[in-house]
């Protein structure tokens, strides 16, 4: 018998997505628009508002246009993954769950330094925050954990306990390596092994020349514009059936704060108009919060 | 006599509000306590990362039996108004005195048990307690920094009932998460308590762990002769992340000592919570680093460290990629962006401040001795590293990192010097700068931010100073104080209001402020320094020597008597303005009594000797004064003011007068008290 090597990558996320399964979490896909955190998948922004139990894991590749190092920097991506759990209301033994969560991919607390750090976690752009820690695993922040506090500007009840795991971190630990693109796929034995760079070298490469040079500043705020402007216009209608447009109106919120994140990559963002562009966002996603509320409250 | 113990167990509580909670604790404690007439013998509360802890020693088993006398209505009032006070009372008509035609009853009170009051106790603690932030969790609203499980809550060996929503109450503790037993420990008190958490690897007392740190920290350095970088505010934080403090001395590529010191501390200590080690005998930074673990490992921590080491190389594989590149950047190419930083909505951008200080600067140069072009330079070039990208990553180096760059980039070495100590004094316990180049940029730096606050009506008031002007004022002084540049505060705050549309209203009053107070701090007294403070001068340096001399000269006899004489003098000079206005003008010389002769003579004397003497001689000015003791109390003694003959009377009130102006020419004594 040969006792089983460090999970790949891509078992990582096999191990997360059945130990959450038993947990009853509803087992998610990634979010098909663009997205610089796996908070921002409606699953969660939306879910952690009113009062209907919900629990769910799910993958979400995150965009973050300005850490883009070109594929050069071991440690940095302009997109990565992030695991994420939504367990509404939170159940009192959650951390311990998340530890347990910890032991299923292969890190023994007993062997390693596992603690909970203060970070108090905040989002403007979907003016949500929450209280909790950043998890250390021998100083290595592999994981944030919240408890939501307020989500698009409204105070929620039940309190959601949010985990978001950064998945190339954790394979980093779990398999002992510095360099992500080094990172092993799939299973290392498979005729048909894969390493992380075969698979998003080439993607981080051409996606940060994208967004740090050839990015089109005046398309982009255009485009901003344009999905700013669509969000109060499907707020305002309903559809044949008299179903609001909630969902459709929030995939336009996270557009136009993916936009703002390429504008700002882009260094198209003054310092002093930041805080300006952010506050559009956070009303825009109120807006979509108050109008899902609304429908929670009809249905419950 | 029974005790309390009290543990609140929950989820990790932030460090750096630890200690403040088990103040609040102790306090909240004490005051419920004493509410309820309990007395103790000693009370200690504890924090940690997962716990608050109370312990009360030498408590009464229940409250000692009370009386309380109710005073009712007179004797003779009607009987609904007696009905009602009996009711009220709850006691019989039978049980009432009479006591000077009023009834009034006595009402016994038996006392409460002690476990009884305890409950109700830690009911309100957890509902009144003080977090700086707190949060609800689950689909409860009880309130606490992170989710609160359950409370060990025991007096005199029992549990006390206390009922807090959705919290367990008992004799159960549980102790380190993953070192142990791991299981949950009964304690019925705190003797139990300790134990059980030694056994369970939690060593309760913050000091406790605060000393293994630095005592194990220390070993483990001088086994490898190195020094560990003690930091007292570190210690602090790190002492409320770990339960059972394991300190592990990792490893890091001594390539990245080629990064500036500050950078490397600063990054080990920001992001990973390190302390710094290096050569022993206080020597530079060695290729280490001290972590404190929450656990023993059975690799002896080997894992942990190799662990430890991989981040802290890609924090400074991080802050170095930002090192090389912000050194690809002159600073003055960063100024564009200073720009688009807002400095404050109504004083413009950083750039205009910039433009400012630089203006300011060169003013202010030749004043403290500085060559202006450099200081211009300076000031010019001292704001542009917060455009960098390490100031992004760390803003606690700006102007630390703006130094490097500028020597980087071929500054004058007096030009890095004043960009990197520009914002000294930083706090109390920081040095001033005491280069020429670097005193002017300091003072341009924050005498702009003082004229344009004051200008815009931003003065601090009572305890909120958002902008920081109180440090700034008195950063202002110490740098003038400590270097002894002698220039006048007026002509510097008129230059650093010319950029402003609307004068600084209030700051020269604010500069004075700022310098009893500070005066106040090292021990002078306040009276001392409105007395010198009216004389109008503006010169800190002579204003402070002369309360220095003048607080030395009331010290001495004369001193003291002439302040004595000078008062008599004042009291009967303004008993007569009573009466009507005072005689003006010089007196003549009398030739007798010669008390007053002398008097007369003594204060031509002092005149000519305070008026050949320079403002810079305020000792030998007060010397001269002193002259005129004997002469005050002889004349004075002997001497009656109000004589029957009415310019008898007026001469000696005009030679009263003119020993009370020459006074006050050099020093206000009437505003001396005590």
């Amino acid at each position: 018998m040969t006792l089983p090597g460090p999970l790949s990558f891509q078992d990582l996320i096999l191990e997360l997505h059945r130990f959450w399964s038993a947990q009853g979490c509803v087992i998610l896909q990634p979010y098909d628009v663009e997205v610089g955190a796996g908070t921002l998948h409606p699953a969660t922004v939306l879910r952690a508002l009113g009062p209907r139990p919900w629990r769910a894991a799910y993958v979400q590749p995150s965009r973050r246009p300005s850490d883009g190092r070109y594929g050069e920097n071991p440690n940095r991506l302009r997109q990565f993954h992030q695991y994420q759990v939504i367990l509404k209301p939170n159940p009192p033994d959650m951390q311990a769950l998340y530890l347990a969560s910890l032991e299923a991919v292969g890190i023994d607390p007993a062997a390693h330094d596992i603690r909970f750090v203060e970070d108090d976690w905040e989002n403007p752009t979907v003016g949500a925050w929450g209280l909790g820690w950043e998890v250390w695993c021998d100083g290595m922040e592999i994981s944030q954990y919240t408890y939501f506090q307020q989500v698009g500007g409204l105070d929620v009840s039940p309190v959601s306990g949010e985990l978001t795991y950064g998945l190339e971190r954790l394979a980093l630990y779990v398999q002992g390596v510095d360099n992500v693109y080094d990172l092993a796929f799939n299973d290392p034995q498979s005729p048909d092994f894969k390493t992380y760079g075969q698979v998003f070298l080439e993607s981080e490469r051409e996606f940060s020349a994208f967004e740090l040079e050839a990015a089109d500043v005046a398309v982009l705020k255009r485009q901003f514009e344009d999905m700013e402007a669509a969000v109060p216009r499907l707020l305002a209608r309903t559809g044949r059936q008299g179903q609001p447009l909630a969902l459709p109106a929030y995939d336009h919120v996270l557009k136009a704060s993916h936009l703002f994140n390429l504008l700002d990559a882009a260094g198209a963002i003054a310092v002093a108009e930041r805080q300006s562009y952010i506050g559009r966002i956070r009303d825009l996603c109120r807006a979509c919060a108050q109008a899902w509320v609304a429908i929670e409250a009809a249905d419950a | 006599m029974p005790q309390f113990l009290l543990e609140l167990f929950s989820e990790e509580i932030p460090a750096r509000m630890q200690s403040g909670a088990a103040r609040d604790l102790a306090r909240l404690a004490r005051e419920g306590l004493a509410r309820d007439d309990l007395a103790f013998e000693t009370l200690g509360a504890f924090a940690g990362p997962r716990r608050l802890t109370l312990v009360v020693e030498g408590l009464p088993a229940a409250q000692a039996d009370r009386t309380e006398e109710r005073k009712g209505p007179r004797v003779g009032a009607p009987e609904a108004a007696l009905n009602g006070f009996l009711r009220s009372a709850g006691v019989a008509r039978d049980d009432l005195v009479a006591r000077d035609g009023v009834w009034f009853a006595t009402i016994a009170r038996p006392g409460r048990p002690t476990a009884e009051i305890l409950a109700t106790l830690v009911e309100s603690i957890v509902a009144r307690f003080p977090w700086p932030k707190s949060m609800t969790w689950g689909a409860g609203r009880l309130r606490w920094v992170r989710p609160l499980h359950s409370l060990l809550c025991v007096f005199d060996g029992q549990v006390v009932p206390a009922a807090v929503e959705g919290v367990r109450v008992g004799d159960v503790g549980e102790g380190h998460r993953f070192m142990g037993p791991r299981r949950p420990f009964r304690a019925r008190d705190f003797d139990e308590y300790r134990q059980a958490l030694d056994a369970h690897f939690v060593v309760l007392d913050a000091e406790d762990r605060k000393r293994l740190i630095l005592e194990r920290g220390r070993a483990l350095c001088a086994a490898r002769g190195l020094e560990l970088v003690e930091d007292a505010g570190l210690l602090e934080e790190v002492a409320g992340m770990v339960e059972w403090p394991a300190p592990i001395l990792g490893d890091m590529d001594p390539a990245f000592l080629a990064l500036p010191p500050e950078v490397v501390r600063t990054s080990m200590r920001t992001h990973q919570r390190y302390f710094a080690v290096r050569e022993a005998g206080g020597g530079r930074l060695a290729p280490h680093f001290l972590c404190i673990a929450n656990i023993d490992s059975a690799d002896g921590g080997a894992l942990i460290a190799a662990g430890n080491a991989r981040v802290l190389s890609a924090r400074l594989e991080d802050a170095r990629f930002f090192w090389d590149a912000d050194r690809a950047t002159p600073l003055e190419g960063r100024l564009e962006t200073l720009k688009g930083v807002t400095f404050h909505a109504e004083l413009g951008s950083m750039h205009d401040r910039v433009v400012r200080i630089e203006a300011l600067a060169r003013r202010i140069a030749p004043l403290v001795g500085a060559d202006a072009a450099l200081a211009a330079r300076a000031a010019r070039l001292a704001k542009a590293d917060l455009a960098s990208g390490l100031v992004g990553e760390f803003p606690e180096l700006q102007g630390v990192m703006g130094g490097y760059y500028a020597a980087h980039q071929g500054e004058p070495a007096a030009v890095a010097q004043a960009v990197r100590d520009h914002y000294r004094p930083q706090g109390p316990g920081d040095g001033v700068p005491a280069q020429p180049v670097s005193i002017a940029v300091a003072l341009a730096d924050k005498l702009d931010t003082l004229a344009g606050f004051f200008s815009i009506g931003q003065a601090p008031t009572g305890s909120r100073d958002p902008f920081a002007l109180r440090r700034a004022a008195l950063g202002v002084i110490r740098i003038i104080l400590e270097n002894r540049p002698r220039l006048g505060l007026d002509a510097l705050l008129a230059a650093s209001a010319t950029p402003f549309d609307r004068p600084p209203a209030g700051l020269r009053a604010f500069f004075a402020d700022r310098l009893k107070v500070m005066l106040r701090d090292l021990g002078q007294r306040h009276d001392l320094v409105d007395a010198v403070f009216a004389l109008g001068d503006d010169d800190l340096v002579r204003i402070v020597a002369r309360i220095d001399a003048l607080s030395a000269f009331l010290a001495t006899d004369d001193g003291a008597n002439l302040l004595a004489g000078f008062r008599r003098a004042a009291n009967i000079l303004a008993a007569e303005a009573r009466k009507g206005p005072l005689p003006e003008g010089e007196p003549a010389r009398a030739s007798s009594p010669p008390e007053e002769a002398a008097l007369f003579d003594a204060l031509a004397g002092a005149r000519a000797g305070i008026a050949a003497r320079d403002a810079e001689d305020f000792a030998g000015a007060l010397g001269a004064l002193a002259d005129l003791r004997a002469p005050v109390d002889a004349f004075f003694e002997t001497v009656l003011v109000n004589a029957e003959e009415p310019e008898v009377r007026d001469r000696r009130l005009r030679l009263l007068a003119c020993v009370s102006d020459l006074m006050r020419k050099v020093a206000d004594f009437s505003a001396i008290s005590g």
